[in-house]
């Protein structure tokens, strides 16, 4: 019984993942207009907006999100505002695919309230890393959120060390451990001895939190 | 058990039971649900088996263990029928007198009815208490008549006559528009269409569709689901094929927390005896039909009640939200259209089918149709479940349901829909309680838990503790939940400390804006509901705490005790019961706290006799100062 469920749900996973492959490549044969930032902008379907605004001229700064890995969501940096039959709605950029018609607003005063703060939060666990330039932008010296205990890394939780090592090399050698605010990044045991020779996720890591682990769990 | 294979056949199935049990009207029902269970049930089971044999009634009367009545507060209950007598808070001591007096002879034992607090009449039948007489229980009134185990009990009193209608009298687009014309909205908190959901899924291109029960009740205080899932586990599940048939799935599965085991163990039950009888399985009555449903076992998240991270949890994967602009009603399990909804929803969905749309628009409001389960606790007289029609005040929950607050006290604050909901004040008692209304007054419906609190509850370290329990309970994935709760649960700490600025006041509002906005998933975007609920309508209690004064003398930081020289009588009991040794005095002088050393555990104030009542908790003015050493204590005049 337990075979044919773990089977079964692996096979649905292929043929989704087939599915979506064949999907893409349809796609990418038509074009979406779009309006960004009052700019029209052509984009291929299935794109999202962060890949969208590019085209643009607009750089979306965001932490969690890369070009080569499945969109997380997880930073919430690249909140925008997107319009279509006159309603408005706030999406995270990197989630969200074009759509014909839409307009998408990347700094109206909200949205970069919004950032402020969240630059703000991870300020305030992280002195390094790419919202510093969020930072330098806002005009924000210091954070006015204080951690109480001294946190011993520098990591955003942003989990690209951890996706990549799950969809690109598939040694699932770094995981999350933790819930809510104990959430942090960890080696797995075994699976991360191939590590040392591996690092290929060190590149992704702007607050180097993921060279420090490897090297302190790995000597 | 041979399989059922037509709707006739269900038909004689069903007037055999009942031909057979015809005779033997009497029978006690025994409430075994998780409230009465902690009470004592199991072993008045026992004690009655026993006494039955031993007085020669065995075989005669039935003992049938159900799940839950409702009326927790007065467990173990017990009915004995066809009188409906009801027995309150049974003890195994009673056991022999109900056998030979009301058994035998028909004698009801007075002192075991409810008593009437108002009038301190006895009252006989169920049904007339006050606590039930307000309610319409058209989901749970049938949990007191059936054993949860024994699907022949639920066949009985009608129980797969809609699946049959929906399969052989009915198509799938005739269920799916009688469950849309129902106006059914969902129970889990949306409120969202039930059959606009169904319909999406129906329509949605992608084989096979999934069905999918939500039993991962995690509300602080909420038991209706569980107590559903417990006690009459085939309406859930007939609800649930209906589903199926409306939307063209041919597997279900039911997400059931693994901390309500005896939940797992009724539905796993439930599951096989209709797999038996051929109510689930292939060729369902012999219409051609197959369903299947699987249980999954929850591992006890909060967070994976929302609809993505149950998927990815039934996958398999860690039970975190994904983001989604595509609802799973028509991109969810696996990636294929999925229904997902609350227990409570699927087991309205029988009476639909069973008694028509237009009978179900007949109860409740304007835009939500039916009745709502809510869990009644906190600091209420008659804790428990109700189910009433939609639009039913809070004041008739409150009080002729509840029976208002104990010890006279004043009620403050009702907190509705679980940790993302508010905390409504005595101004809306008055309100009808509907998915419009309560988002209106400022909370929400939610699953349907209902805290009561009175003036001895602090309002800000409410909501302390609703934040502390959702940043212990977000996933931790995105960065306005984690940090956001993590900073704002640090604000509140030094707020319940009397370290708190007005500036944190509106921090927390700036911040409450920001993780509203911005969170992944619906914990996120609901989280800072208890800290603007309690500011919107208690902002004076944190206006009050910055001052250094808690006003219910509740945050421990803020308050003192102090033993009031008047009236102590020096009887020691303080002192002998004191942790610490905070405590001087001898005997017949007055008692002096000394505040250095008290770690304001409150052990003082409930060991002082109430007819002394002389120690108090001070908060926001200076303690006065101690009286010298050996005052004598001034007698009470008798």
């Amino acid at each position: 019984m337990n075979y044919m469920e773990t089977s079964n749900a692996k096979n649905d996973g292929k043929s989704a993942k087939a599915d979506k492959k064949a999907q893409k490549e349809e796609q990418a044969e038509q074009t979406i207009t779009l309006k960004i930032d009052g700019k029209d902008v052509t984009a291929k379907k299935g794109e999202n907006l962060i890949q969208a605004s590019r085209r643009a001229g607009v750089n979306i700064l965001t932490l969690c999100y890369h070009d080569d890995l499945e969109p997380y969501g997880a930073c919430r940096l690249c909140m925008v505002e997107i319009e279509k039959h006159d309603r408005k709605k706030l999406v995270a950029a990197c989630c969200y695919e074009v759509e014909e018609g839409l307009s998408v607003r990347t700094k109206t005063e909200e949205i970069i309230k919004i950032r402020k703060m969240l630059t703000e939060f991870l300020m305030a666990v992280s002195p390094s890393g790419d919202h510093m330039k969020l930072a330098r932008e806002y005009g924000i010296k210091e954070s006015r959120f204080k951690l109480d205990e001294n946190t011993e890394s520098p990591c955003t939780l942003c989990g690209l060390c951890v996706r990549y090592c799950d969809e690109i090399t598939k040694s699932n050698a770094v995981t999350f451990v933790g819930r809510g605010i104990d959430r942090k990044v960890t080696l797995v045991p075994v699976a991360s001895r191939i590590c040392m020779s591996c690092r290929k996720c060190f590149n992704f890591c702007d607050a180097g939190k993921i060279v420090y682990l490897v090297d302190n769990i790995l000597g | 058990m041979a399989k059922i294979i037509s709707a006739s056949k269900l038909e004689k199935f069903r007037t055999d039971i009942q031909s057979a049990r015809a005779g033997k009207k009497r029978y006690i029902s025994l409430c075994s649900g998780t409230g009465c269970h902690a009470s004592g049930s199991e072993v008045l089971s026992n004690k009655f088996q026993a006494e039955l044999k031993k007085q020669g009634l065995e075989g005669k009367v039935d003992i049938r263990r159900t799940g839950c009545h409702g009326f927790c507060e007065m467990g173990p209950i017990l009915i004995i029928y066809p009188e409906e007598i009801c027995y309150l808070q049974v003890t195994a001591e009673d056991v022999e007198e109900i056998v030979s007096q009301t058994i035998k002879e028909g004698k009801v034992l007075d002192r075991l009815l409810y008593k009437d607090a108002a009038t301190g009449t006895r009252i006989e039948k169920e049904s007339d208490i006050p606590f039930y007489k307000y309610q319409n229980r058209l989901i749970f009134g049938n949990n007191s008549q059936l054993d949860p185990k024994n699907i022949e009990d639920y066949i009985a009193i009608g129980g797969y006559s809609a699946l049959a209608k929906s399969l052989f009298k009915l198509t799938p687009a005739k269920v799916l528009e009688e469950v849309k014309q129902s106006n059914l909205r969902g129970r889990g908190g949306g409120g969202f269409p039930t059959g606009r959901k169904w319909e999406s899924t129906a329509n949605a291109d992608g084989e096979p569709k999934y069905v999918v029960v939500n039993c991962d009740e995690g509300d602080p205080g909420a038991f209706m689901d569980r107590s559903i899932m417990e006690g009459n586990p085939h309406l859930v599940l007939e609800g649930l094929i209906i589903c199926a048939i409306a939307v063209g799935a041919h597997q279900g599965y039911i997400y059931v927390r693994q901390e309500y085991p005896l939940a797992v163990e009724n539905t796993e039950n439930a599951i096989n005896s209709a797999m038996d009888l051929g109510l689930l399985g292939d060729n369902i009555l012999g219409s051609g039909f197959d369903f299947r449903v699987k249980i999954h076992k929850g591992a006890g998240a909060f967070v994976s009640g929302e609809s993505s991270a149950l998927m990815s949890a039934i996958e398999g994967k860690v039970g975190e939200p994904k983001p989604k602009y595509t609802h799973t009603s028509v991109k969810g399990l696996w990636g294929h259209p999925t229904v997902l909804n609350n227990v409570e929803t699927y087991a309205n969905v029988p009476f639909i089918i069973n008694e028509g749309a237009s009978k179900y628009n007949s109860i409740g409001t304007k835009g939500s149709k039916g009745t709502k389960i809510f869990s009644l606790v906190g600091k209420v007289n008659n804790t428990g479940l109700v189910e009433v029609p939609m639009g039913t005040t809070l004041r008739e929950i409150i009080y002729s349901i509840g029976g208002g607050i104990p010890d006279g006290k004043k009620f403050k604050a009702v907190q509705t829909g679980g940790p993302s909901g508010g905390c409504l004040p005595e101004k809306y008692l008055d309100y009808p309680v509907d998915f419009d209304a309560l988002v209106g007054a400022g909370s929400m419906m939610g699953s349907g838990g209902m805290i009561i609190m009175d003036e001895d509850t602090c309002m800000v370290d409410v909501a302390r503790y609703f934040i502390k329990f959702l940043a212990d309970e977000s996933c931790g994935k995105c960065v306005p939940c984690r940090e956001g709760l993590r900073h704002m649960l640090h604000i509140l700490d030094s707020i319940t400390a009397g370290k708190g600025t007005a500036e944190d006041i509106e921090r927390l509002k700036e911040m409450a804006e920001v993780i509203q906005k911005s969170s992944l998933c619906a914990l996120g975007q609901t989280a800072p509901n208890p800290v603007l609920s309690t500011l919107k309508y208690f902002e004076k209690e944190y206006e009050a705490h910055l001052r250094g004064e808690c006003p219910a003398r509740v945050c421990p930081s803020l308050i003192e005790y102090y033993i009031d020289p008047e009236k102590c009588q020096g009887c020691g009991l303080c002192l002998k019961n004191c942790p610490v040794d905070a405590i001087r005095g001898d005997r017949k002088t007055v008692h002096v706290i000394d505040v250095d050393k008290c770690t304001k555990c409150g052990t003082c104030y409930e060991v002082c006799p109430d007819k002394f009542d002389s120690i108090t908790k001070i908060s926001g003015i200076p303690t006065p100062k101690a009286v010298p050493k050996g005052t004598p204590i001034k007698p009470l005049r008798r």
